[in-house]
């Protein structure tokens, strides 16, 4: 009905956070924040890939199944009160549930990226996930 | 069937990206990414319709196949729209300079 809203707002609230930290790390003059040379916004912009590129689709498969409407309230469940308080929950449930089990798997590319930057030779570390 | 076609999509467009790394000019990392968040996220979405209301884990039919190719146009799509805006063989910024 509405789950992708969770990660919606993650997404939101970690593009603003790799944007800061970004600015903060060009005031260091480039120099990485952790012990490796993967930099925090770096690793940030791949939780912010995952979560706006799983938004954007999920987005589309809830138009698709017309649960979301071009016109106010524009989630369908809005339109019925008592359809609001299953979109709620469903929101609580499933929605947290992807937005958890995203930051995880985030979490878990993080620590093998750091882990195999660790492992190799300073001069010869190369991006291990995505690009830029 | 969404699920089955996206998750086909991240793997395929990893094994690209892996192929090409660490060469990355082309935004493969960002299209994996992009197929990944959403696979993640539909299984979830997917194991918790199952627990709860029960039923076929994964619905096969036409409707669902054709949500799958529109979910991976929609994700080549995105991934087009910020390969052109970056524009990283400067293809536009000479098209443009005429």
């Amino acid at each position: 009905m509405a789950c992708f809203l969770v990660p919606m707002g993650e997404a939101i609230v970690t593009t603003v956070v790799q944007k800061v930290v970004e600015n903060k790390e060009k005031k260091v003059g480039g120099k990485e924040t952790t012990k490796t040379r993967l930099s925090w916004s770096r690793k940030l912009s791949w939780l912010n890939k995952l979560l706006w590129g799983g938004t954007i689709l999920l987005a589309f498969e809830h138009i698709w199944h017309g649960e979301i409407v071009p016109w106010p309230p524009f989630l369908t469940a809005m339109e019925n009160p008592a359809d609001v308080a299953p979109m709620l929950h469903e929101v609580a449930t499933i929605g947290v549930g992807m937005a958890i089990f995203v930051t995880i798997v985030w979490g878990i590319i993080v620590m093998i990226a750091e882990l195999k930057a660790k492992a190799m030779p300073e001069a010869k570390v190369e991006p291990v996930v995505g690009g830029e | 069937m969404w699920l089955i076609m996206t998750a086909l999509a991240a793997v395929i467009t990893t094994v690209i990206w892996y192929v090409k790394a660490p060469e990355d000019k082309y935004k493969l990392g960002l299209l994996s990414f992009i197929f990944w968040g959403a696979t993640l996220m539909w299984v979830i979405d997917h194991v918790m319709a199952y627990l709860v209301e029960g039923g076929e884990f994964f619905e096969i039919n036409l409707d669902a196949t054709l949500l799958g190719i529109s979910v991976i146009i929609i994700g080549l799509f995105v991934w087009m729209i910020v390969l052109l805006v970056s524009d990283p063989k400067g293809v536009l910024k000479r098209v443009l300079k005429g």
